[in-house]
Formats: structure tokens, C-alpha cells, sequence
């Protein structure tokens, strides 16, 4: 793979990270371990005894699991979706951070299935999906669309790597036999050749144009498991864009603050420039604002309304006896806080839309807990139980160590990943310097050659 | 503890008659498997059976094979259900009085602990003014079922009698069917369900929902396995006030064990009504208005033991304001 001056340099400048785990990293991992083997322990408690370990009961049916499953597989979503159109509409700046949203989506398709799983009572009889798949399932619908989609994004970030591995192939770097041996095979042959390019770019051009609607209608068929029902909270025509909406705008979030937390730690200052942050910026803020759109939507209309079943939920969210503090807080810190703090020009910094966006996930999250959990508590017929961990859902420390246990295997894949492949794409980053010439826009081919003189 | 022994003992010895029953039932009907080279060829009586040419033959009972009733259906028989039939149910909202017999008989029938009810006794308020009464409550089996639509799995189902069962060999305990029930009928085995010993051992019959799985979902089953004997569910035989009837929409007829009417008729003189019609589910169970009642409703609550009187409590004290 030959490399021209610049690419050298990005890759010059990233080799150490990938070259080393480092100390730091290796405290990280170990902490993010033990935490995964709590989680290990807790799945264990929930197959030898049963699902009684957990807070769920016959109204509450799902709890946290299946909050956690919609938030991490939104994320996967969004990061094909914006990864998608990065890669579509070649917005210049897009290419240092395609890889972080690829990252995302990868990572999250493999840690957020694992919690729809946990939903399942009987995991020794999994394969009855495939033996006796009943069609007009939603559940069904989703199986499907989940495993096309993980197909799709497995392929879409390898494709976008195969290039990378090439030049990790031939730096000589001082890493074991087996990762060269890795590299070399990942790499399948790539040189840079004129036809090898051209095949890679229509690979990857057709995956992108497959992976952005199918992120959109498998993120649909996701709110459809919900929506499909006839239940208060549930039930309603827009729930397909809304989870697409929420998915997407929560995925924004994750990628600035993984972008964020990049830049700290391997000083990308120079590749995630706070324009990025801008950028991306404005678009959670305009997603925000039409999340907070389909929000008040869906609470206006049903208030208004105000059918006695619809109106029993929308009662305990905003009722501060029940849910009334967490709709506050979902609504402030999930759609006011981060569309004000874009939206200010003294606000619009970095740090600051970091930790709105940090915030806004953890406020979208708790979003998904609201939809779940009151609709689930709200049945049509009076429950008349005196089992108060039938009438009201409250998680057992067993759901709260997966979720961790979650959260840690996220957190560590991203750490793992970091140190098998550079955050930033080496190959293809020909176009970066538009970012410090904003001023005047060349051709890909013109950029080429500005790029032999140092950056 | 000496009593629960026994109680589990008439289980098992009730359970016991059923086999015999239901051989004698399977023999007649033709299943009837002779087997010459059994090891027990002695010679004790000879039995009159029917055969499936409708002859009459005479057979060493020695040369029966005995089979319990639970493993007569075959899977395909328990899909389809009784033929011709179309199993229907009334409830007599004016004659419920909460005795809560149907519940014991039906946890008894099904081998459930008591707090597992498939059947449960809502108190009803429908407005501010209006008078509560006692509503009973099991599975409506919908002819629209919105728990089979979304199973993934197959593993409820609708059957041509109207039954929605469940094969809990093949239920993966999703609990989709549970989320999308509107009438919160479906119960699920969070933990390691307790049955006798003999009755767990059983292979799983999905129409009598026995035994129980944990991880799996379950629910009131209309118990067909009584239908074949020509028997009624547990739960309309216990009731001594007659509130259940059941019976079949194809022959138009109702009973409750005493008196025996016309489907339609009772729908029409007592205006009948399924239970939130507009869902669109299509309940297989009516309601009959509890008009003219045989109970003030304090006759429900006034009896019943601390833990469950507090359930309806609320509604109580409101109602007395």
C-alpha cells in the first residue's frame, strides 16, 4: 500500500496507539472485566433459577433489559445511518470520523441483542425462532431485521477497513506474529491496485446505499414490537419514525462523546477539530428538536383525547407521584438542555456539547425506560394484587449488574478496537485539510497533490 | 402438612381415575393398540371392546397397552381440537358473590399454587356512580387473539373449536403474548413451578396445561381434556351459584350443571356483551349484566382473608362514601 505524505503522517502519528495497550488502558479493561464478570454471575443466578431473580412479573413482562435493548441497538442504527450518508453525500469532513460511527454501530449490534436474549425465558430453546418462525410476528420481523442488519454492518466496517489493514499489513510494526498474520489476511491481497480500488468503492457505495434504509426499517420494525399492540403508550402510527428519530439523535450523542473522549486520549485535536463538534452539533440539535416535535405529539395528543386507557399513562408521566420527575428530567436534559446549548453561540464549544450530549444519552435512556415501564404497569383491567412486585416493576440488582455488564463491554470494545485499528482512517483522509482551508474547495484529485506539502 | 399430603394423595388418585377414564375412552374410540408378545400374557378377563369396524371383539386385558390419558393426543390433535365444536362461555355478572370456588377448583384441576390464578375476581367500578360488582375473569380465547398473532414461535394457537392454547414444549418465554393480551389473562413461571413428582414427569398435554415449565407462559385453557370426558370445567361445576355456562356455539347451548339454555337466547334476553367489544379481539366469553343481582356485593368482600379483601379494599371504601 502506498501512502502519500500526509496519510503517512496519520499513520505515523497514530502507530504508537495501536503498536502499545498501555498501561491506562490495561487498568481500564481489567476494571471493565471485573464488572462483565458481575454481570456473568448475574446471568448465571438468572438460568439456574429462573427469571424470578429479576424485577419482572406478569404486568411488567419487560423491564430493563429490553430498555437497554432499544438503546444499544439505536445506536447501531444511527451509526450505519450517519456512517451511510458521511459516506454518500462525501461531506470532506465526514472521513476522519466515519470509522467512530462505524465503531458504534458494530459494537452496539453486538452488545444490544444480548439483551433482547435475556427477555427470553427459555435460551435452551432459541432455535424454535428458526424451526417454527411464525412470519406474522413482529418478534419474527425482528429476528430478521436484526440479523440482516449485523450482517450489513459487519460487512460495511470491514469493507471501509480492508484499506487500513493493508498499510497496518506493511508497516513492519512492532507487534506480535499474530496480529501481522491477522492484518495480513484481513487485508485479502489489497495493493492499491486500479481495480482492486474500483471494486472496493462500488462495494462500499452500494452497502452504504443498502445499510441507510435498512437502518431506517429495521429501527421501525423495532418500534413495531410496541407499536403493534394495542396497549395505551404503545399503540400509535408514529412509533416507527419516532424510534428511528430517537435511535438516531442518541446515536449523535454517543459519537461526540466518544469523539470527545478519542481526542483526550490519543490527542486527536488535529483530526477532531472542535468544528466536528460543531457539526455534529447541529445535528443533534436539529434532531432534538424534531424528538422533541414527535414528543409532544404523541403527549398532546393523547392528553387531549384523554381516552380513559391512554389517559391513565399519560396521568402517571407527568403525575410527580409516579413518573412525573423522570418526564422532567427526560424532557429537559434529553431535548432543552442540548438543542439550547448548540444552539447558543457561547455554549457551542466542544466541552460543552460534549456534556450535554453525555447527559441527553443518559436523558434518552431514561426516555426508553418511560415507554416501557408505565404502559406495562397501565393493564385495561384493574390489577386488584396485593404482590407489590407485580403491581409496581423495580429492577433487582441482578438487571442492574447486565446493564452495567453492558455498559462495560461497550466501553470495552471501544477500548479493544481503538488498539487493533486507528480511530482515524489512515487511507482515504486525503480530503482532510478542508478543515483548515475552509476557504477554497478542491477536487479529490487537486487535494492529492496539495497534500505532498506538510500539513 | 399431613393435610396437604392428603390433599395431593386425591390429586394423585383422582388423576389415577382419569387414566383409567381415558383408556377405556381411547380403546373405545379405536386407538386401541394389541400387542401379542407382551411379556405379561396372563390370563386374567376378557374385555368387550369395540372395534374401528364397529365389530365387537373380545380381548385378554392382558394384551391392552395401557397408555395415561395425558400421552393419548398426539400434537396434531391437540392443534386442531375437538372437531365440530366451538366451545362458548356466559357469565352471570348478577350471581357472582366472589366465593372464589372456581378459583380453588381450577388451581386444583391444573395442579397451580394459589397464588397462580388463571381465573381471578375483579371488582368492577365503571364510573364514580356506578355500583361495583363482582367481575370473574379467565381466558377469552378471542377468535381475533392478539397474544397468537404476535407469537413468534407458533407456540400458542387457535384451534377450529375456538380454543387458544399453549405448547409449552415449544414456548421460548418471550412473553410477547403476555405484553400484547389486553385482558392480562396469560401467566408466566418466573421460577421452578412445585407439582407432585408423578404429574411433572408427565409429557406435556396443552390441554390441560400439565405440567407446568418454568420459563414458559400459561394460561386458563377452557379444560377440553373435561370437554372429551362430556365433563364442564372445573371452575363452572364448583360454582354453587351457577354463574358460568358453558357449552358449544355450533349445538347453541349453554349450561351451568343445573339448568341447560339456548345460547343465543340468554345473549338476547339478558343482553349479553363481550368485555371491551370495541379492542376487536372477539372474545369467545359474554357477559350478562349483573342486573337484578342475588348478592349485595359486600357478600364478596365481608368473608374473604385479610391478604385478598385488601385487594379490592380501595373500591370498597369509595364505594361506601
Amino acid at each position: 500500500m502506498e501512502l502519500n505524505t500526509y496519510q503517512q503522517e496519520v499513520f505515523n502519528y497514530q502507530r504508537p496507539n495501536i503498536e502499545k495497550f498501555g498501561k491506562k488502558n490495561m487498568i481500564w479493561s481489567v476494571f471493565f472485566l471485573i464488572l462483565i464478570m458481575i454481570g456473568l454471575y448475574a446471568l448465571y443466578l438468572q438460568i439456574a433459577k429462573g427469571h424470578g431473580v429479576t424485577g419482572m412479573r406478569d404486568n411488567v413482562v419487560w423491564g430493563l433489559f429490553i430498555v437497554n435493548f432499544i438503546f444499544f441497538i439505536g445506536l447501531s442504527y444511527a451509526g450505519a445511518i450517519i456512517g451511510g450518508v458521511l459516506h454518500l453525500l462525501k461531506v470532506p469532513w465526514g472521513k476522519p470520523i466515519v470509522r467512530l460511527a462505524q465503531m458504534m454501530t458494530l459494537i452496539s449490534v453486538i452488545v444490544g441483542p444480548i439483551f433482547i436474549l435475556l427477555c427470553v425465558g427459555r435460551f435452551d430453546r432459541l432455535h424454535h425462532l428458526f424451526i417454527y418462525p411464525r412470519i406474522q410476528s413482529p418478534m419474527t420481523w425482528d429476528v430478521m431485521a436484526v440479523l440482516t442488519f449485523f450482517a450489513g454492518s459487519v460487512l460495511f466496517l470491514y469493507l471501509a477497513l480492508i484499506k487500513d489493514f493493508a498499510v497496518y499489513r506493511d508497516a513492519k510494526m512492532n507487534i506480535p506474529a499474530w496480529r501481522q498474520k491477522l492484518y495480513k489476511i484481513l487485508a485479502i491481497g489489497y495493493r492499491g491496485a486500479a481495480s482492486q480500488k474500483r471494486h472496493l468503492i462500488i462495494s462500499q457505495n452500494l452497502l452504504a446505499i443498502i445499510m441507510v434504509p435498512l437502518s431506517i426499517i429495521v429501527a421501525s420494525i423495532l418500534s413495531w414490537i410496541f407499536g403493534m399492540t394495542l396497549r395505551p403508550g404503545w399503540h400509535s402510527t408514529i412509533f416507527g419514525p419516532y424510534f428511528v428519530l430517537g435511535a438516531l439523535y442518541s446515536g449523535c450523542g454517543v459519537l461526540i462523546v466518544s469523539m470527545w473522549v478519542y481526542r483526550k486520549m490519543y490527542k486527536l485535536e488535529h483530526y477532531f477539530t472542535d468544528k466536528h463538534f460543531s457539526y455534529l452539533g447541529y445535528g443533534m440539535m436539529v434532531l432534538g428538536a424534531g424528538y422533541g416535535y414527535f414528543t409532544f405529539s404523541e403527549y398532546f395528543t393523547g392528553w387531549f383525547g384523554s381516552a380513559k386507557w391512554d389517559n391513565e399513562v399519560i396521568n402517571k408521566l407527568f403525575s410527580f407521584h409516579e413518573y412525573g420527575g423522570w418526564t422532567l428530567f427526560a424532557n429537559l436534559a434529553g431535548i432543552v438542555i442540548p438543542v439550547l446549548i448548540v444552539a447558543i453561540p457561547a455554549t457551542r464549544k466542544p466541552l460543552w456539547i460534549t456534556l450535554s450530549a453525555f447527559v441527553m444519552v443518559i436523558a434518552l435512556w431514561v426516555k426508553r425506560y418511560l415507554i416501557i415501564v408505565p404502559t406495562l404497569e397501565t393493564p385495561a383491567l384493574p390489577m386488584q394484587d396485593t404482590r407489590m412486585e407485580f403491581v409496581k416493576y423495580s429492577a433487582t440488582w441482578p438487571e442492574w449488574a447486565l446493564t452495567i455488564a453492558g455498559i462495560a463491554s461497550f466501553l470495552l470494545f471501544f477500548t479493544l478496537i481503538s488498539k487493533f485499528v486507528t480511530v482515524v482512517p489512515v487511507s482515504g483522509l486525503e480530503e482532510v485539510n478542508f478543515l483548515h482551508e475552509p476557504h477554497h474547495h478542491h477536487h479529490p484529485e487537486a487535494t492529492q497533490k496539495d497534500e505532498t506539502k506538510p500539513a | 402438612m399431613k393435610e396437604q399430603e392428603n390433599i395431593q394423595d386425591n390429586g394423585r388418585r383422582g388423576f389415577i381415575k382419569n387414566v383409567a377414564i381415558a383408556t377405556v375412552a381411547t380403546a373405545a374410540c379405536g386407538s386401541l393398540a394389541c400387542s401379542c408378545n407382551s411379556k405379561q400374557a396372563v390370563v386374567a378377563e376378557k374385555i368387550k371392546l369395540l372395534s374401528p369396524d364397529g365389530e365387537i371383539v373380545e380381548i385378554d386385558s392382558a394384551y391392552l397397552n395401557h397408555h395415561d390419558n395425558m400421552a393419548v393426543l398426539s400434537q396434531h390433535e391437540q392443534r386442531v381440537g375437538l372437531p365440530g365444536k366451538k366451545f362458548v362461555m356466559v357469565v352471570d355478572l348478577a350471581r357472582c358473590k366472589n366465593l372464589r370456588k372456581c378459583i380453588t377448583a381450577c388451581q386444583k384441576h391444573h395442579y397451580r399454587p394459589t397464588d397462580k390464578e388463571w381465573l381471578s375476581v375483579k371488582l368492577m367500578k365503571d364510573s364514580e356512580k356506578s355500583a361495583p360488582y363482582w367481575f370473574p375473569k379467565q381466558c377469552f380465547h378471542c377468535d381475533n387473539p392478539p397474544c397468537v398473532k404476535v407469537c413468534p414461535v407458533d407456540a400458542t394457537f387457535k384451534r377450529q373449536d375456538g380454543l387458544v392454547l399453549i405448547d409449552n414444549d415449544r414456548c421460548i418465554g418471550c412473553k410477547f403474548c403476555m405484553a400484547a393480551c389486553p385482558y392480562s389473562t396469560r401467566v408466566f413461571n418466573w421460577d421452578e413451578p412445585e407439582m407432585p413428582l408423578d404429574v411433572m414427569n408427565l409429557s406435556y398435554n396443552a390441554e390441560t396445561g400439565v405440567p407446568a415449565k418454568v420459563g414458559t407462559v400459561e394460561k386458563c385453557d377452557f379444560c377440553p381434556d373435561r370437554a372429551r370426558e362430556g365433563l364442564l370445567p372445573p371452575c363452572v361445576e364448583s360454582c354453587p351459584n351457577g354463574v358460568f355456562y358453558f357449552g358449544d356455539e355450533n349445538e347453541d347451548t349453554v349450561t351451568n350443571g343445573e339448568e341447560t339454555l339456548s345460547f343465543t337466547q340468554l345473549i338476547k334476553d339478558r343482553a349479553g356483551y363481550r368485555f371491551l367489544e370495541e379492542l376487536g379481539t372477539k372474545p369467545r366469553v359474554y357477559y350478562l349484566p349483573p342486573k337484578e343481582r342475588q348478592f349485595p356485593v359486600e357478600r364478596g368482600y365481608e368473608d374473604l382473608p385479610e391478604d385478598i379483601k385488601a385487594r379490592f379494599k380501595d373500591i370498597m371504601e369509595a364505594d361506601k362514601k
